[in-house]
C-alpha cells in the first residue's frame, strides 16, 4: 500500500537523459548490416563445406577479413542493442532484467571478439 | 516477464441475457463488459437487444437507450455526444473508439464492447484514467517561456501555426495508449501515445521557449523510446491522428541537437 501521487509516479526517478545514441547507433548499424551482409554470404557461402585450406584462404584475403569483421562488430553491436530492447519491453522485474542485461553484454562482447581473433589469426598467417 | 493471461478473479463469465424485445423488425444484439466493484464477482457479459429502427446511428445512442429503457445499472461516460469531450472511449467491435462517433451499421454481427484494454476499471466501460492524465501534465502541456510577457500576446504566424495542425486536435480519450501494446506491458514508465503527442505539440509550438528542458525530460528508454513504431496508436485515433509521427518528430529532434 502507498500513498504516492499519480504525477510521483509518473515523474519516478527523473529522465535518465539517454537513448538517442542507442536509438541512432541501432538504426546506424541495420543500414550499415544491409552492405554488409553481401560479403560475408558470398564469403561464407562460397567456402561452406569446401574444407578448412579453401576456408582458411577465403577468410586470409586482407578485403575479406576486414569485411567479416566490420560484418561482426555491426552485427554484434545490433544483436546486442535489439536484445536490450526485448529486456526493456517484456522483462518487467528489474533483478531479472539487470542480469539478463549482464549477460546480453558479454555474451554479443565474447562472441564478437571470438569472431575477430579467429579472422585475425587467419588474415595474420597464423592459422596453420 | 509480462503477464499473457488474466487474473483468476479477472476471467470474464456470461452474464445476464436480457429478453429480445417483441415485435422488433430491426434486433440488434449488444454483448457488454460488466464490473461492479462492490461485489466479489468476476467481471461478466451480459447481453441486451434493441431495436435499431427505434435508436439513434450511433453506439452512444444504444448504450444510452439500455441505460434509459433496460438497464440502468449499465455505467459508462459521455458527455458532449459528438466527439469532442473524449469521454466516451471505450473498445467496440475489438478497436477502441468514442461510442458517439461510432455508427451502429459499421459493426457487422453483435455489437461488443469492453472498457479501454489494460487499464483498471472503476465499473463496468468506466477506465480509471489517473495515471493517464498525470503522464499528460508531466509533459508540461503548456506554454512555457523564458522572455518577458509581452503586453498584447505571443505572436505566431499563419505558418508557424500550421505546424500544429495534427496535434492540437487529441481530445484526450485515450483510445491511442490503450491500444498500444507497449504501454500494456510498460505504462508504468512509458508515456504513451496520447501523452508524446501532446509533449510534441508544444514542441512544434514557435512560441514555445523550452524545447530543450522539454526534451531533456524525454530522453529516456522508457518514457520515449518504447515506441516501436506499431503504429496501433494511428490506427485507432478516433480523431484520425497520427501520434506515432509525433513522436518520430520528437526522436529526430534528440537526433538532431546531437549532430
Amino acid at each position: 500500500m502507498t500513498y504516492r501521487t499519480g504525477y510521483s509516479r509518473v515523474a519516478g526517478l527523473g529522465s535518465a537523459r539517454e537513448g538517442v545514441r542507442h536509438w541512432w547507433l541501432q538504426r546506424l548499424t541495420s543500414v550499415a548490416l544491409i552492405p554488409l551482409s553481401i560479403p560475408f554470404v558470398l564469403i561464407f557461402g562460397a567456402s561452406l563445406g569446401q574444407g578448412r585450406d579453401i576456408a582458411i584462404q577465403a577468410f586470409g584475403h586482407p578485403l575479406a577479413a576486414v569485411a567479416t569483421i566490420l560484418f561482426l562488430v555491426a552485427g554484434f553491436h545490433h544483436l546486442q542493442q535489439g536484445l536490450q530492447v526485448v529486456i526493456e519491453d517484456y522483462v518487467l522485474a528489474r533483478r531479472t532484467a539487470t542480469i539478463l542485461h549482464i549477460i546480453n553484454l558479454m555474451l554479443c562482447w565474447a562472441f564478437a571478439i571470438v569472431g575477430i581473433f579467429a579472422v585475425a589469426r587467419i588474415s595474420f598467417g597464423l592459422a596453420g | 516477464m509480462v503477464q499473457l493471461t488474466l487474473p483468476k478473479n479477472s476471467k470474464i463469465r456470461v452474464g445476464k441475457i436480457w429478453d429480445k424485445p417483441e415485435n422488433s423488425r430491426s434486433p440488434r444484439q449488444f454483448q457488454i463488459y460488466r464490473w461492479d466493484p462492490e461485489g466479489d464477482d468476476n467481471p461478466r457479459i451480459d447481453t441486451y437487444w434493441i431495436d435499431e429502427n427505434d435508436c439513434g446511428p450511433m453506439v452512444l445512442d444504444a448504450l444510452i437507450k439500455i441505460k434509459n429503457e433496460i438497464d440502468p445499472t449499465l455505467t459508462f461516460r459521455r458527455s458532449c455526444r459528438e466527439g469532442i469531450c473524449g469521454s466516451c472511449a471505450m473498445n467496440i467491435d475489438g478497436g477502441n473508439s468514442l461510442a458517439c462517433i461510432k455508427g451502429i451499421s459499421e459493426v457487422k454481427g453483435a455489437v461488443k464492447i469492453y472498457p479501454l484494454p489494460h487499464m483498471s476499471v472503476i465499473k463496468d466501460l468506466v477506465p480509471d484514467l489517473t495515471h493517464f492524465y498525470a503522464q499528460h501534465a508531466s509533459v508540461m502541456p503548456w506554454l512555457e517561456t523564458r522572455s518577458n510577457t509581452p503586453q498584447d500576446e505571443w505572436r505566431q504566424s499563419a505558418d508557424d501555426r500550421r505546424h500544429l495542425d495534427g496535434l492540437y486536435e487529441c481530445v484526450m480519450c485515450a483510445c491511442c495508449s490503450a491500444s498500444c501494446p507497449s504501454y500494456w506491458w510498460n505504462s508504468d514508465r512509458y508515456l504513451g501515445p496520447a501523452a508524446l503527442l501532446h509533449a510534441y505539440r508544444w514542441l512544434a509550438d514557435s512560441r514555445d521557449e523550452a524545447a530543450g528542458e522539454r526534451l531533456d525530460d524525454l530522453e529516456d528508454p522508457f518514457r520515449l523510446y518504447r515506441c516501436h513504431t506499431i503504429l496501433n496508436c494511428a490506427d485507432t485515433c478516433p480523431k484520425g491522428l497520427n501520434p506515432a509521427k509525433a513522436i518520430a518528430e520528437i526522436k529526430k529532434k534528440l537526433v538532431e541537437r546531437t549532430m
